[in-house]
């Protein structure tokens, strides 16, 4: 059923973009209708008039599952299934031209040589001749170097020097390119290129880890599979290329011979030899630049550049309906042919497809650890034995044993340990002695929400009092004020590094630094519940005869009541989110742990599952609380 | 002798940051005998709240005593039940909660409570209102709840700040008739403060004129009034030429403060 699921995920995707199209439209249709009555009895600015409206937020649903199908090219997946391994062929032919490209103007603004001869010119100007590292004679020779430089530069960007042989080879390219351009042409209109059967086997786009399948599976493939085989022959021929004009292999190695000659002359001062070797290297470092004839004039490779104008034009219509679609349908970015593989680049890549991101979920839940479910050997969210034992050992302290008259059992004349009762005391406070055991849940999911109650349980129970008692006392209040207001507005982040080197990675850590931020959130709304008690209810409290503690109880803490549940709302909030940052800097468990894996491993799909859990944890726990608020106090600010 | 007597009463409030002084009550005398039922007339900052303050323990006095049942006043307690203008109810509760509350901090029984809690919203005219929130009820409902609530505690003496303040005229007139019927079944000592000179006349069987700057007692008047409303309508009272004459005396009186007061100023 899953795999089923799994291999038809396109054919899913194209249910789910139609129902959602229609539920946007039919939506859009029943809000015009509704606010067309509505509109009679409700002014604008009517507080009634943001109330209820189901029908909007089906709408913004529909609306933002369109988008995310639409931007992460699951829409081209349902309904062009074949479009990626098609774009992969022509990519191939690309990535096959893109020596030839790189020399033109074609992906960069500048022709190669322009940027070269630029590049040297400039460098050849800030290259000044240090004072007084040359005899007068040097002198004059080296500034007569500069010009042959610059002379050199001049024979290589001009096209009536250009040299025999590359005149020859570039014609034979442009020839070679434009058959190309030609054979295309015609084998995307025969169109009777048949795919191997290999090709036909490979699994389809994007259901498993090679996202795009490589091998061409439709005629138009093929033709592009074959002339991207035959251009990369070509591109490779157009790197041997060089530019030996016979008037600067004179030039060059008259160069050559006078900064050999420079080098070999000795400078009379030691302190002056320095500099001029480094002077001397710099102008080489120059000239070797120039001496391997990669300068062309920009005209000689005219030919060139019009054969692949043609060829671009050939492929345009090769494509057909293809380009069309890859418009249209592939918006943000495009199929990369690199190296081995056909990979998605722009939102195809970063933004996984709503049908991948469930079945990784799904992968994700599955509890069956040896059946590939769960990650890293945890399961997402399920149930295990809890030993009561260990329950047992975290609650009470080896020491207990350790001060028990009497001493360890220790080894006798025969060889044997004999356990005596002091033994079992230390045995049953570290949890070795087995007591049957209770069912838990267990799991990534669950221990990150174990950490947040534990530590706002913690928080509550030793805030809300602290708080309180701040609210109701000067000396509470002055005395606690400057540590709290102190440690709380330093990011919980910031604290992270210390308390993890203090109490370890593993959970300790981590609920200390929630706990942290509970406590002072819940201290602090605490405090501005009770102080913000009416003195008409404290007056009439003391009238009728409550002792100080029983006003505590029964009057300021129920009236603080609003504040506190407020604050456990917030808490809860920044708990989560500072777990899931606390997980990513360390631990094994955890959905922020999970991320923390799948960024290093640049595994997006994982990424927006585990963004997607946090979301709706955060919302569930968040409608929780709104839930125990609205049931707890109805009566609250109708004091 | 549950009487409640003011001897020598001075209470002068510093303010801390300019260490300027205001003489809010000076030289307050008074004998309030048990069953009494007294108000206490004024224009604004005249002082009556801090002297009802002072008689709760709320506050202390800066110099002289006032003594319930010979006993000297430290602080806040049970025998003296209070009755706010906003009724002070705790929301949180249902009214039967708010009623009992006194109840459950002395730790009574829960059968005998809920008697006390019965009879008393019976008498108050809440019967059957016992679940009900607080923050439901009209604003004359909530103020019985709170008479309710003090009466349950058995005080000695009822003080009541402005406790009918912020009810609509048709509310308040119900509300004067209950004051009065609960001040002869009980026959508590009740000391009223109010803005209201017809109030005054109506509720106080005895009426403290207060006069401003320094606060004192300025007249003391013995009224008919309060008596004659147990068996007559308060609105015939009102009609009463006496009434009137009493009425326009008081008024002119405060008048008088007030543009004394704007005078100064």
């Amino acid at each position: 059923m899953f795999d089923w699921l799994s291999d038809n995920r396109a054919l899913i995707a194209a249910v789910l973009i139609l129902l959602a199209l229609v539920s946007f439209v039919a939506t859009i249709v029943i809000g015009r209708k509704q606010s067309a009555i509505r509109e009679k009895d409700e002014v604008f600015g009517d507080p009634e008039r943001n109330k209820r409206g189901w029908y909007w937020a089906v709408c913004g649903v529909s609306a933002l599952f369109l988008i995310w199908f639409y931007y992460s090219w699951g829409t081209a997946r349902a309904f062009f299934p074949k479009a990626a391994n098609e774009l992969c062929q022509v990519a191939k032919l690309d990535e096959a031209l893109s020596p030839i490209n790189a020399a033109l103007p074609a992906t960069s603004r500048y022709y190669k040589s322009t940027t070269l001869v630029a590049r040297n010119r400039e460098q050849l100007e800030a290259l000044a001749i240090p004072a007084g590292i040359f005899t007068a004679a040097e002198q004059a020779q080296s500034q007569a170097l500069y010009a042959k430089v610059s002379s050199l530069l001049a024979l290589q960007s001009d096209p009536s020097h250009l040299g025999q042989d590359a005149r020859n080879e570039l014609e034979a390219l442009a020839t070679g390119l434009s058959g190309l351009a030609s054979d295309l042409e015609a084998r995307a209109k025969a169109g009777n290129d048949a795919p191997s059967a290999e090709a036909l086997a490979q699994p389809s786009w994007g259901t498993t880890h090679v996202e795009i399948p490589l091998l061409p599976e439709t005629a138009r493939g093929v033709a592009f599979d074959a002339i991207a085989m035959q251009a990369s022959g070509l591109a490779k021929s157009f790197t041997r290329i060089r530019n030996h004009p016979p008037e600067a292999e004179a030039l060059i190695t008259e160069i050559r011979g006078e900064i050999d000659a420079l080098q070999e002359a000795q400078a009379s001062d030691p302190a002056m030899q320095e500099a001029r070797d480094d002077f001397l290297k710099a102008f080489e470092r120059i000239f070797r630049r120039l001496d391997d004839g990669t300068i062309f004039p920009a005209a000689a490779l005219n030919g060139v550049e019009a054969a692949i104008d043609n060829l671009d034009k050939a492929s345009m219509v090769a494509q057909g309906g293809l380009s069309w679609v890859a418009f249209a349908f592939f918006p943000g970015g495009e199929i990369v042919k690199s190296r081995t593989q056909c990979t998605e680049q722009g939102t195809g890549r970063w933004l996984p497809k709503p049908t991948d991101v469930v079945a990784q979920l799904g992968q994700l839940a599955n509890p069956n650890l040896e059946d590939g479910g769960g990650f890293k050997g945890t399961t997402l969210l399920w149930w295990k034995w809890l030993p009561i034992a260990d329950i047992v050992a975290f609650f009470v302290p080896d020491w207990i044993a350790d001060v028990m008259p009497g001493d360890y059992a220790r080894n006798n004349e025969l060889g044997e340990v004999n356990p005596n009762f002091k033994d079992h005391v230390l045995a049953f406070a570290q949890g070795d002695i087995y007591m049957g055991a209770i069912p838990m849940l267990d799991g990534h999911i669950w221990d990150s929400l174990f950490r947040v109650i534990v530590a706002l349980v913690l928080g509550v129970v030793l805030g809300v009092p602290l708080g309180i008692m701040m609210g109701v006392s000067r000396f509470f209040k002055s005395f606690f004020d400057p540590l709290i207001e102190l440690y709380r507005p330093v990011p919980p982040l910031a604290w992270a590094p210390l308390i993890l080197t203090i109490f370890g990675i593993q959970d300790d850590g981590k609920i200390f630094l929630l706990f942290m931020v509970a406590f002072a959130i819940m201290v602090i709304s605490a405090r501005t519940g009770a102080s913000g008690t009416q003195l008409s209810k404290i007056r009439a409290s003391h009238s009728l005869g409550a002792s100080v503690g029983q006003i505590l109880r029964h009057v300021i803490l129920p009236n603080a009541m609003p504040e506190i549940l407020t604050g456990i709302r917030i808490a809860i909030g920044v708990c989560w989110g500072t777990l899931v940052a606390a997980e990513m800097l360390a631990g094994t468990t955890g959905v922020g742990f999970i991320e923390n894996v799948a960024r290093t491993v640049s595994d997006y799909e994982l990424i927006w599952v585990t963004i997607l859990i946090m979301g709706v944890l955060g919302l569930v726990f968040d409608m929780c609380m709104r839930w125990v608020i609205h049931k707890t106090i109805p009566w609250r600010g109708k004091g | 002798m549950a009487d409640l007597v003011a001897t020598d009463l001075c209470m002068t409030f510093t303010n801390p940051q300019t260490g300027a002084k205001v003489e809010a009550l000076k030289d307050v005398n008074f004998r309030l005998k048990e069953g009494e039922i007294l108000s206490v007339l004024g224009p604004s900052g005249c002082g009556k709240t801090t002297l009802l303050n002072i008689v709760a323990g709320f506050i202390n006095p800066s110099s002289g005593t006032v003594a319930l049942d010979d006993e000297i006043i430290k602080g806040p307690g049970a025998d003296r039940g209070m009755v706010f203008q906003q009724g002070a109810l705790f929301e949180w509760l249902p009214v039967e909660k708010n009623v009992d509350f006194g109840l459950r901090m002395k730790k009574t029984g829960k059968a005998e409570a809920a008697a006390k809690v019965d009879h008393w919203l019976d008498t108050v005219g809440l019967q059957g209102f016992g679940k009900t929130p607080t923050y439901q009820l009209s604003g004359g409902m909530q103020q019985r709840v709170a008479l309710a609530r003090c009466l349950v505690n058995d005080p000695e003496v009822i003080l009541m700040d402005e406790p009918l303040g912020a009810l609509d005229a048709l509310t308040r007139e119900k509300m004067q008739s209950l004051v009065l019927e609960l001040w002869k079944e009980t026959g508590k000592t009740i000391m009223i403060i109010t803005h209201s000179v017809e109030e005054a006349l109506l509720l106080g069987e005895r009426l403290f004129v207060m006069a401003p700057r320094p606060g004192r007692l300025h007249k003391e008047y013995r009224l008919p009034f309060a008596e004659r409303g147990l068996n007559e309508s308060l609105r015939e009272i009102k009609k009463d030429p006496e009434f009137s004459r009493v009425r326009e005396e008081i008024l002119t009186m405060i008048w008088d403060m007030e543009e004394e007061i704007m005078g100064r100023v």
